[in-house]
């Protein structure tokens, strides 16, 4: 067991080296258990180290450090420590927090949307009245096989006059609407999210209802509960911990929109470069080659993520107990 | 237990006729879309701006696929191929690497095993568009920036598919079977391989199916990493000839095309590995 306590120092990458040379040197000498360890995960912690913790490192440090030559902001020789400069200059900076307010407005308007939705197609679906269930199914889970980029790109087309039926349609009952407007974009933007994840999500819904076991809906309609009460108020809660994680992926995904406004952006002057926390990110790195404002966005942007998924995980968790305690 | 769901619940006819309705504009809702890209497909430049989408007066839908593959001196094809090569490959070494990883957290006690494990899953939760920055600077410094290896290294790394990993290795292989195999005399990799190893195989697929959406997906990484047109996969390729088509309308029609053509891999992969993944999906609700 003292072979695998090193397992968790092998994330920084020097001291990998070490720890397989140290191991195969073991291996050698006698075969534990804790060795097999290593090695199943040795490609995973490298992986770890390479494209996360040093990442992420790099983006704090960066965030605190300025550079005042333009190009690689990159070795302690050109850089200056500013300290928190950064991250007050993102934080007073209207088109970030603007930004922000878009993400926040998005989230509120997408995530209840979402779950609310999936959730009722899939009792729908386990409620047996449904014609050719499977068929419903596989059409609703058709665009999760749609990359994000083109379901953005098809419905740009459909949001585009003068290519869309949607428009055509709407034109021949004497409704002009304007997908891209100043008041629509929010909502374009969240049809197409909507559009993308609901069929997936449904699923993993329908899944867990498949598990409520028969008995606990038999008592339910023994005590007279209708088919409509015993969705909401005997299954919806059964598949609370699909509903919480979904909402948590969910979550996670819409903080960092990018994909669909960033290709609208194409079309639309009602999206600007730093619509969203990461187009902001994206565009002050590589348009206006400000690496520590981007980074210090970057740290701000994950720690609201850290922080919301944590509130969530905590605040759900003390609802549980709290059920636990009444029962 | 669609019988017996029926035979528990049966609401009346109007109930039923009104499920039946929402559902079925929800189908239409998720599909027409789709049908209205297949459809546009087979229009010529004009036709797609001046006829109803349902006259097919001016099929040209082969002729579409020759200027896609034609168009900048065949690029389409290669990105078509790049994506394919990041997708297949680096989903099944991803999905390998994962899931043996995920393996020895369910399998193996070691000090500091759960906080190690809290690492992974707050690595989940971490935005790409947080680590996208300083991973084209880590690349530029060792000089991997705009290189096929820019943007396949990162795409390997999926904790996601490890806390999978750790619940189908418990779902899935007996720890009694291990106790078995050392009592045999057998060495753990040993047996990781040959006994472990096909036990997880629906659950190695999961995890691979997953990775393969999420590569074939990926647009940030590469829209930060790569400069040669080259070396784009199909994603950022149809960005950039859409970002064209407003200035000269003949992408349009190959835009169109090309995204037609680039949802297709991923319908046969969940076609053929249908009854994997629909297993695989409630597992990451479990715990």
């Amino acid at each position: 067991m003292t072979e695998t306590g090193r397992v968790t120092t092998a994330r920084t990458a020097p001291a990998q080296t070490a720890y397989v040379s140290r191991r195969t040197a073991q291996r050698a000498a006698k075969r534990r258990p804790g060795g097999a360890a290593g090695v199943l995960m040795t490609p995973f912690l490298i992986l770890l180290t390479l494209v996360f913790l040093l990442p992420v490192g790099t983006a704090v440090w960066l965030s605190f450090f300025s550079d005042d030559h333009p190009g690689l902001g990159f070795g302690p020789a050109r850089t200056v420590f500013v300290g928190l400069r950064s991250y007050s200059a993102v934080l007073t900076d209207p088109t970030f927090l603007s930004g922000l307010g878009t993400v926040g407005v998005y989230c509120l308007v997408y995530i209840p949307l979402m779950v609310i939705g999936s959730l009722a197609l899939a009792l729908l679906l386990d409620s047996g009245v449904v014609r050719l269930r499977a068929w419903a199914q596989l059409g609703l889970f058709l665009p999760h096989a749609v990359p994000g980029i083109i379901a953005a790109l098809i419905w740009l087309y459909l949001y585009t006059p003068g290519i869309s039926p949607v428009i055509e349609v709407l034109g021949k009952a004497d409704i002009t609407v304007d997908f891209l407007g100043l008041h629509t974009t929010l909502p374009s933007i969240v049809n197409i999210a909507l559009w993308s994840n609901v069929g997936y999500n449904m699923v993993v819904f329908y899944a867990a209802l498949q598990a409520v076991p028969r008995e606990v809906l038999e008592a339910s309609v023994v005590d007279g509960a209708g088919p409509v009460r015993t969705a909401l108020q005997v299954k919806a809660p059964l598949v609370r911990s699909s509903i919480v994680m979904v909402a948590m992926f969910t979550l996670i995904w819409a903080l960092q929109l990018f994909t669909e406004p960033m290709l609208l952006h194409q079309s639309s002057q009602m999206i600007n470069t730093r619509f969203s926390p990461s187009m902001y990110i994206y565009d002050a790195a590589f348009s206006r080659n400000n690496y520590s404002l981007a980074a210090a966005a970057s740290v701000i942007l994950l720690v609201i993520t850290i922080a919301v998924s944590y509130g969530v995980t905590r605040w759900t968790n003390r609802v549980d107990s709290a059920e636990e305690n009444v029962r | 237990m669609t019988a017996t769901d029926s035979a528990l619940t049966r609401p009346r006819t109007l109930g039923r006729a009104t499920v039946n309705v929402v559902v079925a504009i929800s189908v239409l809702y998720t599909v027409l879309p789709v049908v209205w890209l297949l459809l546009a497909a087979t229009k010529s430049r004009d036709a797609l701006f001046s006829s109803s989408i349902l006259s097919f007066r001016d099929f040209s839908l082969v002729r579409n696929v020759k200027d896609l593959f034609a168009m900048d001196g065949g690029l389409y094809g290669r990105w078509y191929g790049n994506s394919l090569l990041h997708a297949v490959l680096g989903a099944a070494l991803g999905a390998l690497i994962s899931v043996a990883c995920g393996y020895a957290f369910d399998k193996y006690h070691f000090r500091h095993k759960e906080k190690l494990f809290g690492l992974v899953l707050a690595a989940v939760m971490v935005p790409q568009t947080v680590l996208a920055l300083p991973l084209y600077l880590i690349a530029s410094e060792t000089g991997v920036v705009n290189t096929f290896w820019s943007v396949f290294i990162p795409v390997l790394f999926n904790p996601f598919g490890v806390y999978l990993g750790r619940i189908f290795a418990q779902g899935y292989v007996p720890d009694e079977i291990l106790e078995a195999a050392r009592v045999d005399g057998a060495g753990e990799l040993t047996t990781y391989v040959r006994v472990s190893l096909r036990m997880l195989g629906p659950g190695l697929v999961t995890v691979f199916l997953f990775q393969l959406t999420a590569i074939w997906n990926n647009f940030f990484l590469p829209m930060v990493m790569l400069s040669d047109q080259n070396l784009y996969p199909v994603s950022l390729g149809l960005y950039q000839w859409n970002s064209q088509a407003s200035v000269s309308p003949e992408y349009y029609p190959v835009v169109i095309m090309g995204s037609l053509l680039a949802v297709l891999p991923l319908i046969v992969a969940f076609a053929l590995l249908q009854r994997f993944w629909r297993s695989g999906l409630t597992a990451g609700a479990v715990k």
